[in-house]
């Protein structure tokens, strides 16, 4: 099964997130990268579908040429190969990014699967999976926490059909997703889109040989300079910090009153 | 919330190891009313205490570094705070296997226990490393590791069980006042507190604080990249934290061990990666602590690979990943070494920086004596933050020097090693002409001075049988046999050396005679012209320093010094003026230039361009007079340190190169040649049995080891003298010997010749040490061309400390045998000053 996964580049913040002096963007000068945690699990379970049924794993990015610092750590997970499409440094909406993430997969034979975190770690609209999903022609099930394939069902390499037309065989994946109520089960024909969830899979840690592997790998870069979409910002604030302190009642027993005092506020004693 | 006190009798800013320590010894001490400020949550504020790998390999070339570690080692174990698990260092290379047993010389001289063992032996130890990569290994069994916030945490809290200590954590220093260049108050977040003395133990953030008052901390945040790498089953098999000797791959500038269910990999071999301390993240801002910045995985890929090479079989599993990787941030120094005591800049601002995990609580030790007593139990000089000159306090010194230093964390640096950066930034009025005569120039202090001259090459044809080449590369590196030629030519003609370098103190004044009586020990109170070479005393009678007093009137004097200790130096005559007023201090190093002329021609060179009279009668060996060198004013001071015939000539620095010109002219049908300070500072001096601050001296040794005890001891108190008193009354510990090395043939059948720091042993190989618990090493080592022999100072206890008794020098792994030749101050050439008095 080929599997294309793909990721965003994000920034890893701690607990307050600075903003650019114009209050645009996050002020990212002294922050790491990272890719968030759906995404995560989206390459860890192509990796394991490829390494349980066959087939090749390629992870593709949109953003900055730095990107490839996350495509690389995708690629020391255990995934084939990286398609950069560069996009230049400019944030896109998600209109923008889907039409990036097309252009990326234009040159790559259709996978039977496309992957997805449910929604950027940043951002966070949930667009562009659906959004090329749907361009793609590709059914789409989003927020999904569990996949099986199904054994026997899943075609191997070159058999599905071309132009990722739907194979006789109807349903091969098992998608599962989980509700207030209980849990939801799709059946899905490849080719086919999912949006996962973090707790899909524990991701593991790349190898010291992945990341070497990783380093060495060529990425493929495409240059693409879409249109901007419809969706624009207009500004970032931070929320107030209502967060009250840790206040100290005191040190040993000598607390002990202090506590009673508390509880006895909230109406528990 | 803490209430912050109103006031304080002192303010400790930063909660890691060093400020922890430093509030707990001061308790220890006696002091109350101690206020601890700290920015983060307690117990972990998120400073570099927080993230360290906290391992400690005790064994330093340094003596006080060591001596450091060694002692908190010590306070570590006393909390419960330490598991020794054993520490190896790895050689891939040759020369690192020679680098193992000059740090087996170190270990032995500073009294740890060590091993240099093979690498079948080292896969014994540490099972998991592949031996067939390896040449050898150094094996200190005591090597641990500590919890330092743990052990951060009892120290507050028996300071706070003293009733000493009042903790205010989650509060951030906003602004330091000061009055009159005096600490006044504290300002923080939380209110001020009054108080006359603060310590900045911000690691880190030091500089930013300090600024506040002020005040520099020469430091830069620097990059240390760390990752995790497990689960590896074996050592989660273990229970324990560490239960495998932690390794050090010194030619890969890396270290492994374990923590816990993982591997940690250290690395010192990335390009450096230099931060401010401004821009540092706050804790809410960073995404793991303020000094845990985000991995830049590309600048450890190679390290990637040489950890595979010896930990290939558990590193090489599907199942070991990289769980945690952060660029972990350091505090760097120009010259790697802590940057501890009073500012000279802001009285009452102190500094407690630049300091590792293995060295804090000692620190916090010496620092709260320091702060009492005004000295400690350790000689700290080379840590003192008054070393810096002004130019070496500055923001592009620091980070061209932490540039070029960050790499040397784990390599082998020569003992005479030059820094590349930030050169050529004091140039004598000498320079040209020594740049023409194809001077080698080694750095003091920011000065450029000759250590050599190319052009002498020609010399060593015609004293070359009385030469000593060194056929091993590493005796040979940044030497030259040049110098002993230079020394010969001085001795039987005359040389000119360049002591520009000298700092120099302009000191005036009603008041100057006593202020300057109080500090030194020598008796200063002589005839004006008189020049006195004086010792001047720690408040314990340890050496401060050492320098020379010239009478130019009743009510002035000039204080001359080495170029190393002269920020030092300055910083300590300038806090101990008289606060009536009645002496002043002016710094005239940069308006004097220094040339020496010494040498059996001295006299006739000198005599020939002036119209004074320079004989021995007009100018007595040991005083001073002006007189005109081709009408240049010249203050011409009888002395040497070369033990020869001749002058230091000091001229105004802007009529240098024209006092230069007029000797060399004058001395050319003489024969003069230039002379380095190879000549000046080792050869010369050696032979003449002559000490060297820094080297032979030090607060840890007293004048009577050091054989500069005077006949009589003047009326007048000074600093240091009850100690001076108690050390006369007394028999010393230890006394300062010159050994010569009787045979210099090494197992390899070349000669060798060691550097200095060596271990001195008895005949049998062991250890001596003195009643006082410090260990017999070399503190200078060099040529004595005129004497034919490599000689060696060291302090021996009084039952070595007697001429003729055989002993050993362990160099490199190897014992050559060596003679005690002189037990005290007289030297081994010219014993009685004949030709310095002609």
């Amino acid at each position: 099964m080929d599997i294309v996964v793909c990721i965003k580049r994000v920034p890893a913040f701690g607990a307050q997130v600075p903003l650019t002096d114009d209050g645009l963007a996050v002020d990212t000068r002294h922050l790491g990268f990272t890719i968030g945690p759906h995404e995560e699990c989206a390459v860890e379970e192509a990796v394991r579908l490829a390494a349980a049924h066959g087939g090749r794993v390629t992870v593709l990015t949109v953003g900055p040429e730095e990107a490839g610092e996350q495509l690389r750590y995708a690629l020391a997970m255990g995934a084939h190969q990286g398609v950069l499409v560069d996009t230049g440094t400019t944030d896109l909406d998600p209109e923008a990014t889907a039409t990036a993430v097309l252009a990326g997969l234009a040159d790559e034979p259709a996978p039977d699967l496309l992957l997805f975190g449910d929604a950027s770690a940043d951002a966070g609209h949930g667009q562009v999976g659906v959004r090329v999903a749907l361009a793609c022609g590709l059914p789409i099930v989003g927020g999904v926490t569990g996949i099986e394939a199904e054994s026997g069902a899943v075609p191997e390499n070159g058999a599905v059909a071309e132009n990722g037309a739907v194979t006789e065989n109807g349903a091969t994946l098992r998608a599962t997703r989980d509700t207030p109520g209980g849990t939801e089960v799709f059946g899905l024909s490849v080719p086919a889109a999912v949006a996962v969830k973090e707790g899909l899979n524990l991701p593991r840690y790349p190898t010291l040989p992945g990341r070497l592997k990783a380093k060495k790998a060529a990425l493929r870069t495409v240059t693409c300079g879409p249109e901007p979409g419809g969706l624009r910002t207009l500004g970032l604030r931070r929320p107030a910090d209502d967060r009250a302190g840790a206040i100290p009642l005191g040190r040993g027993a000598d607390a002990a009153p202090a506590v009673v005092d508390v509880l006895a506020e909230l109406g528990k004693v | 919330m803490t209430e912050i006190p109103e006031r304080a009798d002192i303010v400790v800013v930063g909660a890691g190891i060093v400020g922890n320590s430093v509030c707990h010894h001061l308790a220890e001490l006696g002091w109350r009313n101690i206020v601890l400020i700290e920015k983060g949550p307690l117990p972990d504020p998120g400073g570099s205490t927080g993230h360290a790998s906290n391992f400690i390999f005790p064994v330093d070339h340094s003596r006080e570094i060591t001596a450091l570690t060694t002692d908190s080692m010590r306070q570590y174990e006393k909390l419960g705070t330490l598991i020794s698990c054993g520490g190896v260092e790895v050689a891939r290379e040759p020369a690192r296997v020679e680098e193992l047993k000059r740090r087996m010389a170190s270990a032995r001289a500073w009294g740890v226990d060590a091993e240099l063992i093979d690498p079948g032996r080292v896969a014994e130890l540490v099972p998991f490393v592949d031996p067939d990569i390896l040449l050898a290994g150094f094996w200190t069994p005591s090597v641990a590791v500590v919890d330092p916030l743990r052990a951060g945490a009892l120290m507050r809290e028996q300071a706070i069980a003293d009733g000493a200590l009042t903790v205010a954590a989650s509060t951030t220093v906003t602004g330091i006042r000061t009055d009159g260049g005096r600490v006044q108050r504290v300002c923080t977040d939380a209110g001020d507190v009054e108080t006359s003395l603060v310590v900045v133990a911000c690691g880190v953030w030091s500089p930013r604080i300090a600024r506040l008052a002020g005040g520099q901390i020469p430091l830069t945040p620097a990059v240390h990249q760390m990752m995790d790498v497990g689960p590896i089953p074996e050592f989660e098999a273990s229970g324990t934290a560490i239960a495998y000797p932690i390794v050090r791959d010194m030619d890969a500038l890396m270290y492994e061990r374990q923590s816990g269910a993982d591997l940690e990999i250290g690395s010192y071999a990335h390009r450096p990666i230099l931060h401010e301390p401004d821009e540092i993240p706050s804790l809410a801002a960073a995404a793991l602590s303020p000094t845990q910045l985000p991995f830049t995985s590309e600048d450890f890929d190679p390290q990637l690979e040489q950890a595979l090479e010896l930990f290939g079989s558990i590193l090489d599993r599907p199942d070991a990943g990289v769980r945690h990787a952060i660029n972990g941030l350091l505090s760097l120094t120009p010259d790697g070494a802590p940057v501890l005591g009073p500012s000279p800049e802001v009285d009452g601002l102190w500094s407690a920086a630049a300091v590792w995990i293995k060295e804090g609580p000692g620190v916090g030790r010496m620092m709260a004596e320091w702060l009492t007593h005004g000295d400690c139990e350790f000689d700290m000089h080379g840590a003192d933050i008054a070393r810096f000159y002004p130019h070496q306090r500055t923001r592009e010194h620091v980070r061209a020097r932490a540039n070029e230093g960050f790499n040397k964390t784990y390599g082998i640096v020569h003992p005479r090693e030059q820094w590349e950066s930030a050169r050529g930034r004091k140039l004598s009025p000498f320079h040209a002409r020594e740049r023409a005569a194809g001077a080698v120039f080694f750095e003091v202090g920011g000065w450029e001075r000759p250590h050599w001259y190319e052009s002498n090459r020609d010399l060593l044809e015609e004293f070359g049988d009385r030469i000593h080449d060194r056929p091993h590369e590493w005796d040979a590196r940044w030497w030259s046999p040049i110098v002993e030629a230079e020394h010969l030519a001085l001795r039987e003609r005359a040389a000119m050396i360049d002591l520009t370098a000298f700092a120099q103190f302009d000191v005036r004044g009603p008041g100057a005679l006593d202020y300057l009586q109080r500090m030194t020990m020598a008796q200063l109170d002589r005839p004006v012209g008189r020049i006195c070479y004086t010792p001047v005393l720690t408040p314990g009678g340890g050496f401060r320093s050492d320098l020379t007093v010239v009478r130019l009137a009743e009510d002035r004097f000039r204080v001359i010094t080495g170029g190393a200790d002269g920020a030092r130096d300055r910083f300590w005559f300038e806090s101990h003026l008289p606060a009536d007023g009645s002496a002043s201090l002016v710094d005239v190093t940069s308006a004097v230039c220094t040339l020496g002329l010494w040498g059996p021609r001295a006299r006739d060179i000198l005599a020939a361009t002036t119209e004074d009279d320079v004989s021995g009668e007009a100018i007595p060996f040991g005083t001073a007079r002006w007189i005109a060198v081709d009408g240049i004013p010249v203050l011409a001071l009888r002395v040497s340190y070369v033990g020869d015939l001749g002058w230091e000539l000091h001229a105004p620095f802007e009529q240098g190169q024209a006092l230069w010109d007029a000797i060399a002219e004058a001395g050319r049908p003489h024969g003069i040649a230039p002379a380095g300070i190879g000549v000046y500072g080792t050869t010369g001096r050696l032979e003449k049995g002559y000490r060297l601050m820094g080297a032979e001296l030090d607060a840890e040794y007293d004048p009577v080891e050091a054989g500069l005890a005077l006949p009589k001891v003047k009326a007048a108190d000074f600093i240091g003298k009850d100690a001076y008193l108690a050390a006369r009354e007394g028999d010393p510990a230890a006394t300062l010997c010159t050994l010569t090395v009787d045979d210099h043939l090494g197992a390899e059948g070349i000669p060798r010749y060691p550097q200095g720091g060596e271990p001195i042993v008895t005949p049998a190989g062991e250890r001596i040490v003195d009643r006082k618990g410090r260990g017999s090493a070399v503190t200078s080592a060099g040529p004595a061309p005129s004497v034919g022999r490599h000689l060696l100072m060291a302090y021996l206890p009084p039952e070595f400390a007697v001429e003729g008794t055989s002993l050993q020098v362990e160099y490199m792994a190897e014992r050559y045998p060596v003679t005690v030749a002189r037990a005290g101050r007289t030297p081994l050439f010219d014993p009685d000053d004949t030709r310095m008095k002609a």
